[in-house]
């Protein structure tokens, strides 16, 4: 806070005041235009659509600080610079997340026929046309939802044992700094921890089987799950708690019909939010889930496909010369199909925490 | 509540042992859950230890054409950091200006919806930002590195000889950039908003210019939160895997500064990603022992965001 104080102890009369003229409300427009014009003349005098860009950028930078300063005084031009920067900031850091966006929807969704989504690639190896996604779709829902099985209950109880019972004991202290070493685990570490545990498991040196990758998932979604839980929990008041004693609800009861049942929206959210993150990840499960090219509903034995590593692997044939195209094509509508399922986990998980918030009347 | 009903019919006796197996139950589940949360951390660190050190013997063919496995490791972790530390240089300013208008300059029926957009694109999986990478940013970078090579040449970062495909490292930064952008915009929102709104209308009604007023009563309240947002963005950075794998094409273990021809420094992560395949035997050991430097080297800077974003909610 020392910078207030510090401002504070400034003469006063060291700040110019703000009384003085002020550009016109068209002043930004006229300026724009202009900066406009001189981007189209950069153009027309032979440099590039970006260089143009630039041109006109820094013109109306330039032009509307210039103005203000003239009329306004060195504060509100100061003021409009930064402002105007924040603006290009904002534009610059949009256009580059829409087009990800728009290029996806764009490539993908021609892709995406009924046809596509019930075929897999069965008999399809590198040639070959048509083929689909249905193997990789079940393999993500498989894979995602083991994960997420394991990963819940676990979770849940930790969150539950570290708000309940724990309250700031040394175990619980330990744990909560484990769980931000989680937070940290690198994907390709734990699907390098999944590969090496099942090693040691099936004396395989090159285990192929998908409840390895879930393991890998859970281990990445627990820190997540037990976070948010955590926040939920603590956001229940003591005094529902309390009442509860009170009436001489045992503990554990009190937290199954009282404590969850209050903060069941916050916790579907967050372990929603989490399911959509790992469902979205390749890395842990490159290593472990191998190349399938139809649907494997045994997670024990045998390699399966995911979207995402399906997508990894087929860029790595779009360079072929005279299939590279549909695979191209596969990539692009595997990508949007991923997105959809990603994306629409995190609707559901937002509609869900907004609907069932629970209403503390404060 | 049909329970409450019920019980008083019970015999006291049954029903306080019921109460106490009960309790014994659910809190033994409970730190049985725990317990195993930190039994599966230690298992996790014992097994990349355990697996990673017999890599230490590791040299020539199976250390990947390395004298020995630092060697390897050494380059490989300088690509990790300076891929890393060119995206936080890029996200930085981006992200302090898109949290800046969300949060202070837009109007709010702007910002709502952009706030949105920008909360969705986290979850866009890492595979699709390489996607995109390479078929539509990769390309269009090629021109801007011409450029820089031509003006800003004599800067080793861009020594050139430029590229031709555009998948560089700073190609790769870009979209390491990108994909912390969303996040890290989202931390700096919640520590705007923290901002206590007293201040911000007590320097506006003194005559404060907004920009004034974000400068004297914003930013002394964000500057820890601002440092632990950035910190915890370059711990996403640094573990990122398929991006880089996908976007960059690697020269290997190698260690270059310049960040647009086509001689790149690799990242840990990626390339685990790009040598599992053919790994085998003491290889495979090697991998594990460049994992746990990864996962070294971001524990640390996790650590140290976690620290200053602590340090600072006390302060405040």
């Amino acid at each position: 806070m020392s910078t207030v104080i510090d401002t504070d102890t400034q003469p006063v009369d060291r700040l110019e005041p703000l009384t003085g003229g002020t550009l016109p409300r068209i002043a930004p427009v006229l300026v724009g235009v202009c900066s406009v014009a001189l981007g189209v003349l950069a153009w027309l005098l032979g440099l590039g659509v970006g260089g143009a860009v630039v041109v006109a950028w820094l013109a109306y930078l330039v032009g509307i600080t210039g103005w203000t300063r003239a009329v306004e005084g060195s504060r509100q031009s100061t003021d409009t610079l930064v402002k105007t920067l924040m603006w290009t900031a904002f534009a610059v850091a949009m256009v580059p997340l829409v087009s990800l966006v728009w290029t996806v929807v764009a490539r993908g969704a021609p892709v995406l026929t009924p046809q596509f989504l019930n075929d897999d690639m069965s008999g399809r190896a590198l040639l070959g046309v048509g083929g689909g996604i249905y193997h990789a779709i079940m393999g993500t829902i498989m894979i995602t939802l083991i994960a997420a099985v394991i990963a819940v209950p676990i979770g849940l109880f930790t969150a539950i044992y570290l708000v309940e019972y724990g309250k700031n004991n040394r175990l619980a202290k330990v744990i909560t700094f484990l769980v931000d070493v989680m937070t940290g685990i690198p994907s390709i570490v734990a699907g390098l921890f999944a590969i090496a545990l099942f090693i040691v498991i099936t004396g395989d040196p090159l285990p192929r089987v998908g409840i390895g990758g879930a393991i890998a998932l859970s281990l990445l979604m627990l820190p997540t799950v037990i976070r948010s839980v955590e926040e939920m929990l603590k956001l229940v008041p003591d005094d529902l708690r309390e009442a509860s004693y009170a009436l001489g609800v045992p503990r554990w009861r009190t937290i199954v019909k009282v404590v969850l049942p209050t903060a069941v929206a916050g916790i579907v959210t967050g372990v929603t939010l989490a399911i959509a993150r790992v469902a979205g990840e390749t890395a842990p499960l490159l290593l472990i889930l191998g190349t399938a090219r139809v649907a494997n509903w045994n997670p024990f034995e045998g390699p399966v496909q995911t979207l995402p590593v399906y997508i990894f692997q087929s860029l790595g044939q779009t360079t072929h010369f005279k299939y590279g195209e549909i695979w191209t094509d596969r990539v692009w509508g595997a990508a949007l199909f991923l997105i959809i399922i990603v994306m629409s986990l995190n609707l559901v998980a937002r509609i869900v925490g907004k609907a069932f918030a629970p209403k503390t009347g404060r | 509540m049909t329970t409450a009903i019920q019980e008083p019919l019970q015999e006291p006796q049954e029903r306080a042992r019921t109460t106490r197996v009960g309790d014994a139950v659910f809190s033994r589940t409970a730190l049985g859950a725990a317990l195993l949360v930190v039994g599966m951390l230690a298992g996790v660190a014992v097994f990349l230890v355990a697996q990673g050190l017999p890599a230490l013997e590791a040299s020539g063919e199976q250390a990947y054409g390395k004298p020995s496995v630092w060697s390897l490791v050494g380059p490989l972790l300088f690509g990790t950091v300076l891929s890393s530390v060119l995206a936080l240089v890029i996200v930085t300013p981006l992200a302090i200006g898109l949290a800046l208008v969300i949060s202070l300059y837009a109007p709010r029926r702007v910002a709502k919806p952009v706030g949105y957009l920008v909360d969705l694109l986290a979850a866009v999986p890492s595979v699709v930002f390489g996607l995109w990478g390479i078929a539509v940013l990769a390309p269009r970078l090629v021109p801007v590195y011409e450029w820089l090579n031509s003006w800003f040449g004599w800067i080793p970062l861009f020594g050139g000889p430029v590229s031709s495909s555009g998948r560089t490292l700073l190609t790769a930064s870009v979209v390491l950039a990108l994909m912390a952008l969303p996040i890290v915009t989202a931390i700096l929102r919640e520590i705007f908003a923290q901002t206590p709104t007293m201040h911000e209308e007590a320097a506006l009604a003194l005559g404060a210019t907004r920009w004034e007023m974000i400068r004297m009563a914003v930013l002394p309240y964000a500057r820890s939160g601002i440092v632990a947002a950035l910190l915890l963005g370059l711990g996403r950075a640094l573990g990122e895997t398929m991006a880089v794998a996908m976007v960059l094409s690697a020269t290997g273990a190698i260690v270059s500064f310049d960040v647009i021809s086509s001689a790149n420094s690799n990242t840990i992560a990626a390339s685990i990603a790009n040598n599992y395949a053919n790994a085998a035997g003491l290889k495979i050991n090697v991998l594990i022992f460049a994992g746990l430097a990864l996962f070294v080297l971001t524990f640390v800077v996790n650590f140290l965001g976690r620290y200053i974003a602590t340090r600072g909610q006390v302060k405040a």
